[in-house]
């Protein structure tokens, strides 16, 4: 499983790397997981239903993560944003 | 002549230092900035051009993993995307009553696929306030990403995050409905291409 951050001028980047079967790889993406959301960072999980349609999921503790997970992404969360004075 | 040397020197290090000290200062200058930079733990100050468009680049391969192939081809294509939206009872899918235009930095807009008529822009942003390269801006696919996975994950939480607008506030109407026109023209051309590559994959 890969714990992955957006960032801003950079992309993503890989935060953890783990087989979550490993307790000791465990604890280091649970730890990193817990630092992101401490950060009040959002996490995600990319999914796919059983019809094949690409969707996401929200997830508020790491053990919300499902164990097959292949990744997780965390974004800022989200924000009413600014009025602009012009139109696109 | 002992002293007519002298004299000389003395006049070539005060008109050396005349010269120099624009030059040094601005040195100067510009060490204690790094030097004030790096104690906050920020980041390197110089410019890189290339860094928007490197950051792009792996934005767009992380937004194409995670969408469908035929979502990816039309943010590829027409730099937008569409979500159906999951709350009118219709489910989430073509049947749906209401659906969304996902634009890179710009209020999401909720429009009426039967109709085309605009519903509403809802004004969403991700800032990452730790600025890590003195931007809380993320890449346009990143913020893209970012609202389809708000959207497909809790579309209530996001539009409850989301500052409401009617059409028209941010978002130029004519230019959504431009935009409504040429999904549907893609859809009409790219189905058949996709219908074919989907036969060919099965064979």
């Amino acid at each position: 499983m890969k714990l992955l951050r957006m960032k801003p001028g950079h992309g993503e980047i890989v935060l953890a790397e783990g087989d979550v079967e490993v307790p000791e790889q465990e604890l280091e993406l649970i730890e990193a997981f817990r630092r992101e959301l401490d950060a009040g960072m959002w996490a995600a999980v990319p999914t796919e239903t059983s019809g094949g349609r690409r969707e996401a999921e929200l997830v508020k503790s790491f053990g919300e993560v499902p164990r097959d997970a292949e990744r997780v992404i965390f974004f800022p969360r989200a924000a009413g944003g600014e009025p602009a004075a012009a139109t696109l | 002549m002992g002293l007519a040397l002298g004299t000389a020197a003395v006049v070539l290090v005060v008109l050396l230092w005349e010269l120099a000290r624009p030059t040094l200062k601005r040195t100067l200058a510009r060490v204690h900035e790094l030097w004030a930079a790096h104690a906050r733990g920020g980041a390197p100050t110089g410019y890189d051009p290339g860094r928007e468009r490197r950051a792009e680049q792996r934005a767009r391969s992380l937004l194409r993993s995670c969408v469908s192939d035929r979502d990816w081809a039309m943010y590829r294509d027409l730099g937008f995307l569409r979500v159906w939206g999951g709350l009118g009872g219709h489910g989430r899918g073509a049947d749906a009553s209401y659906a969304y235009l996902i634009y890179p930095h710009k209020p999401i807009v909720a429009y009426v696929p039967d109709t085309g008529e605009l519903l509403n822009e809802y004004c969403v942003a991700f800032p990452d306030h730790s600025k890590p390269f003195g931007s809380a801006r993320l890449p346009d696919s990143d913020d893209v990403l970012a609202k389809w996975m708000a959207l497909t994950a809790d579309e209530r939480r996001l539009v409850g995050e989301a500052n409401m607008h009617l059409p028209g506030r941010q978002v130029d109407p004519d230019r959504v409905r431009r935009d409504l026109v040429r999904l549907r023209r893609w859809e009409r051309e790219s189905l058949p291409l996709q219908r074919a590559g989907d036969s060919v994959r099965a064979a």
